[in-house]
């Protein structure tokens, strides 16, 4: 009966294709903006690093301004960086199984004999070799550089794939040269594809960024004195004219996070960071109440509005939008439907039950909903083409996959069914007799 | 066969009632060609409504095939039409997207017949009215008494005990009228007994029975005869 019904429906379709197509853009319209909202949110609300979630901890302590809290409209939340000083002091720490601390930096890299390039400045990480077990990172080849390449500063590089494939075209290049700002640095490992979306191992330099270019030691930057080109926020009204002043001034300017196993190291940690902020106390620092915290990636990102909330509000109204093309869809299906009632009554006269005629029609906007359904995954393809326009850092945000595509045919299917429930139950009450001496 | 006992029905608007039937009472026996003729409003059509379980009544008693359907839920109505009854209408009533074999399908399709009994039952009844070289027409493509030939088929695929014909040649030319009387008749000496609704008196005296409703009520009703009433003064 499925297929006599579906029959049944696309003939309907074809008889009145004004009103099927004016039905078919309504909910296409309505799902595809919908599925464009969703799909931006629904990339940005993930947590790409779902599985350690559990370990993974970003360490922030307070050690702002006692006047002026960093965010005047979350007062209550420290700032999301550390300082150098307090990051080396936590570093000594051995209580997480990992740690890392980190910032973002840029460097001119001249890519030497690769054909026709020129030099070109690449987005770094400056970090320690725990980052890449710590977050799970893909190696295409070779592997972290080691530790005693953090103690001695050594010059050693992780390329990201796309720059192994810019600079030595995608073959493996471990053991190999590259120059940046002038010095050479020996290649220790390639990356696979990595892009965690959001990047929510640095939210405060962009949730939304492409994931950097190369990776270097933590303790090359420091020695090589180069400048963080991340956010380095400063309060106190300090001197801040060598590298030496930078680094044991207030301000906050490197990610820290450490790996914790479970519940008894978190407590460990807590009291180790928070004995090590009153130490600071005594020695004039921290003047704000104690406000340390270690937060897993999922709280992490939201604390720091990694979804901001005209985002959920921008959903709600897509949702409030197909609302309205819904109830448009009511009054066509009503017209469609009822202007068909005389063939309902000549199939009910014919031994049709109500619930025939209900299948029937539900079958219909089944179809119809389909319809709306793939017009809805175009709509939605060329809204996410568009905000891809607008928004440079949205690229990873912009992908309609397909899960989000198989969501917009269940939306649309919904919708259709919703919609057409009340027109199709009105037709159902449809008396045989009533249309049969005046079709 | 299909007896109605004092049936009434009225229908009422805000305003007015109307009176559509009033202690309407009526036997048919099995095998009968029944004609009823009537004035316009006179209730012939009521009658075949509810007759045909297309509407439902106020007061009396309704026995088709020795039993009550007063009481019967739509789907059990729906049930019935679909296997016992038969309807052919004045319009011809035709699904006008579907070909000839789509419309002589319907109502088997809500039997849940498989395929293959389908088609041959859809085969035969357009054999038996000439038409099984028109199955892929579509209606507007057949003169008027190719599309009441159709409905016929359509009434008869299914095998029902008895055919409700409602004004079934108003829409006809004579010539096409003559036959589809012709064939209603050879379908009656099959056995499937026939109620028709008409106020042609040439169409209703071909019948074996005069039923005469007037104001809602029968009025006069001519005596079974074995033979149509046409043979029957010929005869006489």
């Amino acid at each position: 009966m499925l297929t006599y019904n579906l029959r049944l429906a696309f003939k309907s379709l074809r008889r009145t294709p004004g009103i099927a197509a004016l039905m078919i853009g309504a909910i296409g319209l309505g799902v595809g903006v919908c599925i464009t909202t969703l799909t931006v949110w629904r990339l940005m609300s993930a947590n790409p690093i779902i599985h350690r979630n559990d370990v993974l901890y970003s360490v922030t302590l307070d050690n702002w301004d006692p006047n002026n809290p960093m965010y005047a409209r979350s007062p209550h939340l420290p700032p999301p960086q550390v300082t150098y000083r307090d990051a080396m002091a936590m570093y000594a720490s051995d209580i997480p199984t990992r740690k890392v601390a980190m910032r973002k930096s840029s460097f001119v890299l001249d890519p030497g004999q690769a054909q026709g390039m020129k030099p070109y400045q690449v987005i770094t990480r400056l970090t320690n070799t725990d980052f890449f077990p710590m977050f799970d990172v893909p190696f295409l080849f070779g592997a972290p550089w080691s530790t005693d390449a953090d103690e001695g500063a050594q010059q050693v590089v992780v390329l990201s794939k796309e720059t192994n494939t810019k600079v030595f075209g995608g073959q493996d290049s471990v053991g190999r040269t590259i120059q940046l700002d002038g010095q050479d640095y020996k290649v220790v490992g390639v990356l696979d594809e990595w892009a965690p979306t959001p990047k929510f191992y640095d939210v405060t330099n962009g949730a939304f960024e492409e994931p950097e270019d190369l990776y270097l030691p933590f303790s090359v930057g420091i020695r090589l004195e180069m400048p963080s080109t991340g956010n380095t926020n400063c309060w106190r009204n300090q001197t801040l004219n060598t590298w030496q002043e930078f680094l044991q001034s207030d301000c906050v300017w490197i990610q820290y996070w450490v790996e914790l196993p479970n519940r008894e190291r978190v407590e460990q940690y807590q009291n180790f960071i928070d004995n090590y902020v009153r130490e600071q106390k005594r020695l004039g620092r921290f003047e704000r109440p104690l406000n340390n915290h270690l937060r897993r990636p999922d709280e992490w990102m939201r604390v720091n509005e990694v979804v901001r909330d005209d985002n959920r509000v921008l959903v709600g109204l897509s949702f409030m939008f197909l609302a309205v093309c819904l109830l448009n869809m009511v009054g066509l299906l009503l017209t469609k439907f009822l202007g068909g009632a005389p063939i309902v009554g000549l199939r009910r006269a014919l031994g049709a039950s109500r619930g025939e005629i209900f299948k029937q029609h539900m079958v219909e906007v089944g179809v119809i909903g389909i319809g709306g359904g793939l017009l809805g995954i175009v709509i939605a393809a060329l809204g996410l083409f568009a905000v891809r326009n607008l928004h440079d850092n949205y690229d990873a945000l912009t992908r309609l996959d397909v899960p989000m595509g198989l969501i917009a045919l269940a939306i649309a299917i919904a919708s259709g069914v919703l919609a057409g429930v009340y027109p199709t139950w009105r037709v159902c009450r449809t008396q045989p007799a009533t249309y049969l001496k005046t079709q | 066969m299909l007896h109605m006992q004092s049936i009434s029905k009225v229908y009422r608007t805000d305003l007015i009632e109307t009176h559509a039937l009033r202690e309407f009472s009526l036997h048919v026996r099995e095998g009968e060609f029944v004609a009823v003729t009537g004035p316009s409003g006179s209730g012939k059509t009521t009658f075949l409504n509810i007759a045909g379980l297309l509407e439902t009544f106020d007061t009396g008693t309704y026995k088709l095939d020795e039993s009550d359907v007063s009481g019967l839920s739509d789907d059990a109505r729906s049930r019935i039409r679909n296997q016992k009854i038969g309807f052919i209408f004045q319009s011809f009533n035709l699904i006008p997207d579907l070909d000839v074999f789509d419309n002589v399908d319907v109502p088997l399709r809500y039997r849940g017949m498989d395929a293959s009994e389908r088609k041959r039952r859809i085969t035969e009844a357009l054999e038996l009215v000439g038409l099984a070289s028109r199955m892929k027409h579509i209606p507007a493509q057949l003169s008027g008494g190719q599309q009441q030939r159709v409905a016929i088929a359509r009434a008869l695929a299914g095998s029902p005990r008895f055919l409700l014909a409602d004004e079934p040649t108003g829409n006809l030319d004579s010539l096409m009228a003559r036959q589809v009387v012709d064939l209603l008749e050879d379908i009656n000496r099959r056995g499937t007994t026939i109620v028709m609704v008409t106020h042609d008196p040439e169409l209703a005296r071909r019948a074996h029975r005069n039923v005469h409703v007037m104001d809602g009520q029968v009025t006069d009703m001519q005596p079974f005869t074995a033979k149509p009433l046409v043979a029957a003064s010929a005869v006489g």
